[in-house]
């Protein structure tokens, strides 16, 4: 298990215990977090579960694989600290991890 | 106005497999869709990607699916209309008039949404102040390139769409391509070609850019493009071409009065009808208890909505369910040959 705040465009946060082996998109999706839509349901395919990694946690997280930077230059308004939360699996060394949502999805 | 019993909205796996289920049983059907080709998410996103949980089908990709359900539906000679979006409908007595974004009109009995997400419309910029421009100045598909003859064009993006129109337009056009990491993603040939471009001086090239902002009132004078590293630089552009890929939208598809549940519709499982009687939804936009977002679900949703739709197409006719390995009837509509 580990505690996972998903903080949205306009401020309001909400951490949420998300079990181990799930990712920060199905994390956010089965509990109705607003921001992160996630159209293609996980397969690394259309960029609308796009979230910013803070940054002391961006360098902690295993590194993108092949396929997400491509897939994040779809992303709306992509920054450096861009991932793909449907590529972040959760785990217990991820306790604590915080995201932003941002404005939109696309 | 077209008339037939079924309209379909989605081109996608889940409505190609319902127009043979609409086949079968005698039900004439016509497909919609925005994308300009058929098959829906599995051409549109993932057409190399391999899909295993197709029922005794232990391997094929997204395009390889689309073209099998292609070829089992070529008894119907079903006519599709790609790149168009239906943006209205209404019901005129007992009829369905459905009217898209092209003007094309339809009459039908029942309608079966199988549109997924929702319909694939391009990407934009993030940059609000630009949309009033959209269309004008602000591009992101291209109709005619003969209107940036001579004129600056700064196209954004890394993919393929990107790079092919940099090399095709830097023939008639000054270029700027602009992208927001180093890497490009498109094919190698188009990356190397673009590259000796700008060697020789046909095209400009900056990475780890993105846009910023735009200058000008009656229209855009110039343009900002701002660093990774936060510094700001100044584009002056006829044109700016944006290449972000596809996103999908639900679009029209609310304003119809239907039931909706985020971005699904909830249907009975019976027939998977809508609130309205003869809207029927099927595949990943429908909702119910136990839902499950996989192909092999929208077929089976496909086949029931099929014999939802019979009632309205025939309602003097009792729906007899038959075998396709030995009814001669459903042989002949598909065209078997004994």
């Amino acid at each position: 298990m580990a505690k996972i705040t998903y903080i949205e465009h306009s401020g309001n946060a909400q951490t949420i215990e998300v079990t181990n082996g799930l990712t920060v998109m199905e994390g956010a999706v089965q509990n109705d977090i607003p921001g992160i839509d996630a159209d293609c349901g996980g397969g690394m395919a259309c960029a609308t579960c796009h979230v910013y990694v803070t940054e002391e946690w961006f360098d902690k997280l295993p590194k993108k694989e092949d396929g997400e930077e491509d897939m994040l230059d779809m992303a709306f308004e992509p920054k450096k600290n861009s991932r793909l939360s449907c590529q972040i699996i959760v785990s217990d060394e991820l306790d604590g991890l915080t995201v932003n949502t941002p404005s939109k999805q696309g | 106005m077209i008339k037939t019993d079924t309209l379909i909205i989605g081109a996608g796996p889940v409505g190609l497999f319902c127009v043979h289920q609409l086949g079968i049983i005698g039900l004439k059907s016509e497909v919609v869709d925005n994308l300009d080709k058929i098959g829906g998410q599995c051409i549109e996103l993932y057409p190399d990607k391999p899909i295993y949980d197709i029922p005794a089908v232990p391997e094929c990709t997204g395009e390889e699916l689309t073209n099998n359900l292609i070829e089992q539906i070529k008894a119907f000679k079903t006519n599709f209309h790609l790149n168009e979006r239906v943006e209205e409908i209404k019901k005129v007595d007992k009829k369905w008039i459905t009217k898209t974004n092209k003007g094309t009109e339809f009459e039908s009995l029942s309608i079966i949404i199988a549109a997924g997400v929702g319909s694939f419309e391009p990407r934009k910029f993030p940059t609000k102040e630009i949309d009033k421009y959209e269309g004008k100045q602000i591009l992101y598909s291209i109709r005619d390139k003969t209107v940036f003859k001579d004129k600056t064009v700064c196209i954004f993006g890394g993919g393929d769409s990107a790079l092919d129109w940099a090399i095709e337009l830097s023939n008639t056009s000054k270029v700027i391509l602009v992208h927001r990491r180093d890497d490009f993603r498109g094919m190698q040939a188009s990356i190397d070609k673009a590259k000796q471009l700008k060697e020789e001086g046909k095209i400009e090239i900056y990475t780890k850019y993105q846009l910023e902002s735009a200058q000008g009132k009656e229209k855009i004078e110039s343009i900002n493009i701002k660093h990774d590293d936060e510094s700001i630089k100044e584009i002056k552009a006829d044109y700016i071409l944006g290449f972000f890929g596809l996103i999908m939208k639900l679009g029209p598809i609310a304003e119809w009065g239907l039931n909706l549940d985020k971005k699904t519709i909830p249907v009975n499982t019976e027939s998977f009808e809508t609130n309205k009687e003869g809207i029927f939804a099927i595949g990943d936009i429908c909702s119910y208890p136990g839902k499950l977002k996989l192909i092999l679900s929208g077929f089976h949703e496909g086949a029931l909505a099929a014999r939802g739709c019979f009632k309205y197409a025939k309602p003097d006719e009792k729906y007899r369910f038959e075998f396709t390995t030995s009814s001669k009837s459903v042989k002949d509509r598909l065209g078997v040959k004994e």
